[in-house]
C-alpha cells in the first residue's frame, strides 16, 4: 500500500522544498546575470557573466581572509573553554549540573545587541576595538554555552566503566580527560566546531559594532554590508558575495549534515 | 610531544604511588579539585565575558551617558530616570508593539509550518530525508544574507514579489517602507524560521510510538483524527519548548530587520532600537548610550522571565 502512494508524496517534497529554497536560487541567479539584465527579473541568467564573481573576488579577498582567520580563532577558544568545562561538569552531581545547565540556556537567550553594548564600554578602555582578537572573543559568546551544553549531554552519557578501568590503570584524571574523553568525543567536537565556525563566519552584530573602523580587517559580512550601504548598489557583486559566503553553508550540508542535525536538536531537546 | 609524554608518565607514577594509601579522602579531594580545575576555565569565562558585559548595560542605564561623558567617563548617576524617560516615550510604546507582533506572527507561522512539514516529512517517502536536508539552508545560511536576498526580491521597482504581483494586476507594493515594512520582515523571518521549527518537531514525532497510530488506525480514526489525538498531545512538551525558544530567539532578531528596512517604517523592534541608539545608526544619528542600555534591560528581563517559564516546562516534563 504504502509503495503506490509514495510517488505523489515525492512530487509535493520536492514542489515544497522548490518553494523554500527559492530566495537561494535567487541569489545564484542575479550573481550570474549581468549588469543591463538586472532589472528585468529573468528566471535563470539569460545573460550569462561571471563578471560579478570577478568583481566580488577582488573586492572581497582581504575579508574572506579575516572571516577565516575570525572563525578558526573562535573555534580553538570555544573548544578550549567548553572541552575541559563539559568533563568537568559531568562530574557534579545532577542539581548541579542542571543548575549550570539553565545558567547556559539563559545566557543564550541574552540578546546580542546588549553584549555587544557592553563588550563597547569594555573593550574602548582595554583598547581591543577594531581588533581581530576582540570579535574572535565576543562572537565566541555565542558559540561558549551550545558547545558545553552539546559536550555535556555527550560526556554524560560515556559509559563510566571505562573511565574507572582507566583510573584504576593509574590515570589521573587529566590523562583520562585527554586521552580517552576528548577522542571519544569526537564527533560532538565535530558538531561543535561547525557551528561555531559557522556563527563566528555569520555575524554581523558584533562585526558592525566592535569592528566597524577595522577597514580591512573586517570579516566578509561587513565586506557584503559596505556593498549595501553604498550609494549605487550594485546587485550583482552584492550577490556574487552572497554566494561566496554561502560556502561554508553549503559545505556544512553536502559533508557534514548528520553533525548538523546532531547540534539542532541538542539545544533545544533534552536527550 | 614528548614532554607531554615525559610528564604523563610522571604523573602516572605518582598516582599510582598515591593508590598505595587509604583511599577515600584523597579520592574525594582529588574529584574535588579535578572539578574545580576542569570547570575553571569557563567559571572565568563567564565572569568575564558575560557578566560584565551584562552589569556595563545596566550600569549604562543608571548613569547618563552621552557622548562626552562616554570618553571622560564621568557620566552621573541618576537612577531610574532614563527609565521613567523611555516608558514615557510614545516611541517605546510603539516599538513594544511592533516588536510584539513581528514576534507573536513570526512563531505563530513558523511552528504552523514547520509541524505541517514535519508531518508530511514523517512520512518515510523516496528522497525525503534528502530534501528535509535540503530545508535547513535558510537555517544555516547568514542571515545578513538572508536579508540581503529578500530586500532584492520586495524591491518596488524590480523585485521578483512585485513582479509576479504585476501578472495578476496587482499594482507594485513598496515592500520595505511605511507600514508595510513589519509585515515584510515577518515574512523573511518565518522563512528563516521554519528549518528549526521542522527539524525540532520532526525529532519529536520521532519519538512518537508508530504501534499508537496502528492501534488507531485500526480502531478506524482518519489521519486527521490520528494527527489531533495522537500526534498534536504527545507532541505538547516539545512544543512548548519549540515555541518558548522561538519566543527568545525571535525577540533579539536584528540582523534580518537591519539589512532589510534599517528598522524604518513600522518595523522597528526593541532589539534594533536598541541597536540604533547605542551606536548611532539608522533613524538615531545621535548616539544614546543610556536609552539603549535601558531598552538593553528590558530585553534582558524578559528573556529572563521565559527563561523561568523554560524551567518550569522543563521540570512539568519530567513530571
Amino acid at each position: 500500500m504504502q509503495h503506490r502512494s509514495t510517488w505523489w508524496k515525492t512530487a509535493l517534497g520536492l514542489l515544497l522544498t522548490l518553494i523554500m529554497l527559492f530566495p537561494v536560487y535567487w541569489m545564484i541567479n542575479v550573481a550570474f546575470t549581468s549588469r543591463s539584465a538586472i532589472r528585468s527579473g529573468d528566471l535563470y541568467p539569460k545573460s550569462f557573466t561571471v563578471e560579478n564573481f570577478q568583481r566580488a573576488f577582488s573586492d572581497q579577498m582581504p575579508y574572506l581572509g579575516t572571516s577565516l582567520i575570525i572563525a578558526f580563532g573562535v573555534v580553538v577558544f570555544t573548544l578550549l573553554i567548553a572541552l575541559p568545562s563539559a568533563y568537568g561538569i559531568t562530574f557534579l552531581p545532577r542539581r548541579g549540573g542542571k543548575t549550570i545547565n539553565f545558567l547556559l540556556i539563559v545566557a543564550q537567550m541574552i540578546p546580542a545587541v546588549v553584549m555587544s553594548l557592553g563588550f563597547y564600554q569594555i573593550f574602548n578602555e582595554i583598547g581591543l576595538l577594531d581588533s581581530i582578537p576582540g570579535l574572535i572573543v565576543a562572537d565566541s559568546t555565542v558559540a561558549v554555552p551550545f558547545a558545553v551544553m552539546l559536550l555535556t549531554s555527550f560526556m554524560a552519557g560515556m559509559p563510566r566503566s571505562l573511565i574507572e578501568a582507566a583510573e584504576i590503570d593509574g590515570a589521573n584524571k587529566w590523562m583520562v580527560f585527554s586521552r580517552i574523553v576528548v577522542p571519544l568525543s569526537r564527533n560532538s567536537i565535530v558538531t561543535a566546531s561547525l557551528f561555531s565556525f559557522l556563527w563566528a563566519w555569520s555575524d554581523f552584530m558584533f562585526a558592525s559594532t566592535l569592528d566597524a573602523g577595522g577597514g580591512m580587517l573586517r570579516p566578509i559580512t561587513m565586506g557584503l554590508y559596505d556593498y549595501i550601504g553604498a550609494q549605487n548598489q550594485e546587485w550583482g557583486p552584492m550577490m556574487a558575495t552572497a554566494v561566496i559566503a554561502s560556502v561554508p553553508t553549503a559545505l556544512m550540508l553536502v559533508v557534514a549534515q548528520k553533525y548538523v542535525a546532531a547540534g539542532v536538536t541538542a539545544g533545544a531537546v533534552k536527550d | 610531544m614528548t614532554s607531554t609524554v615525559a610528564s604523563a608518565s610522571g604523573m602516572d607514577a605518582r598516582t599510582s604511588s598515591r593508590a598505595e594509601h587509604p583511599k577515600r579522602r584523597g579520592r574525594i579531594s582529588s574529584t574535588t579539585w579535578a572539578v574545580i580545575g576542569f570547570t575553571a576555565p569557563l567559571a572565568i569565562y563567564m565572569a568575564i565575558f558575560y557578566i560584565a558585559p551584562l552589569i556595563q548595560n545596566i550600569s549604562m542605564s543608571f548613569h547618563r551617558f552621552t557622548r562626552r561623558t562616554f570618553i571622560t567617563g564621568d557620566a552621573p548617576f541618576v537612577g531610574l530616570d532614563i527609565y521613567k524617560e523611555v516608558i514615557a516615550s510614545p516611541d517605546f510604546w510603539t516599538t513594544l508593539a511592533q516588536t510584539m507582533t513581528f514576534t507573536v506572527l513570526s512563531i505563530i507561522f513558523q511552528y504552523a509550518i514547520g509541524l505541517a512539514l514535519a508531518v508530511f516529512f514523517n512520512q518515510n517517502f523516496k528522497l525525503s530525508a534528502v530534501l528535509r536536508g535540503a530545508f535547513l539552508v535558510p537555517w544555516l545560511l547568514p542571515p545578513m544574507i538572508s536579508g540581503t536576498i529578500w530586500q532584492w526580491m520586495m524591491d518596488a521597482d524590480s523585485g521578483v514579489f512585485n513582479k509576479v504581483l504585476g501578472l495578476f494586476g496587482v499594482d507594485p507594493i513598496w515592500w520595505l517602507q511605511g507600514t508595510n515594512s513589519l509585515w515584510a520582515v515577518i515574512i523573511a523571518n518565518i522563512w528563516l524560521g521554519i528549518p528549526f521549527n521542522l527539524v525540532i518537531l520532526y525529532s519529536g514525532l520521532q519519538n512518537i510510538n508508530v504501534d499508537l497510530y496502528e492501534a488507531a488506525s485500526l480502531d478506524g480514526c482518519n489521519a486527521w483524527q490520528r494527527f489531533w489525538h495522537i500526534t498534536f498531545p504527545l507532541l505538547r512538551p516539545v512544543t512548548m519548548i519549540t515555541l518558548l525558544l522561538g519566543f527568545v530567539y525571535t525577540l533579539k532578531v536584528v540582523d534580518i530587520i537591519w539589512i532589510m528596512t534599517k528598522g524604518g517604517g513600522t518595523s522597528r523592534t526593541l532589539a534594533t532600537w536598541a541597536y540604533e541608539m547605542a551606536f548611532g545608526k539608522g533613524n538615531s544619528s545621535v548616539i544614546r548610550y543610556s536609552e539603549a542600555s535601558v531598552v538593553g534591560t528590558v530585553l534582558i528581563i524578559i528573556a529572563l522571565v521565559f527563561a523561568f517559564v523554560y524551567l518550569w516546562a522543563q521540570r512539568k516534563e519530567e513530571n
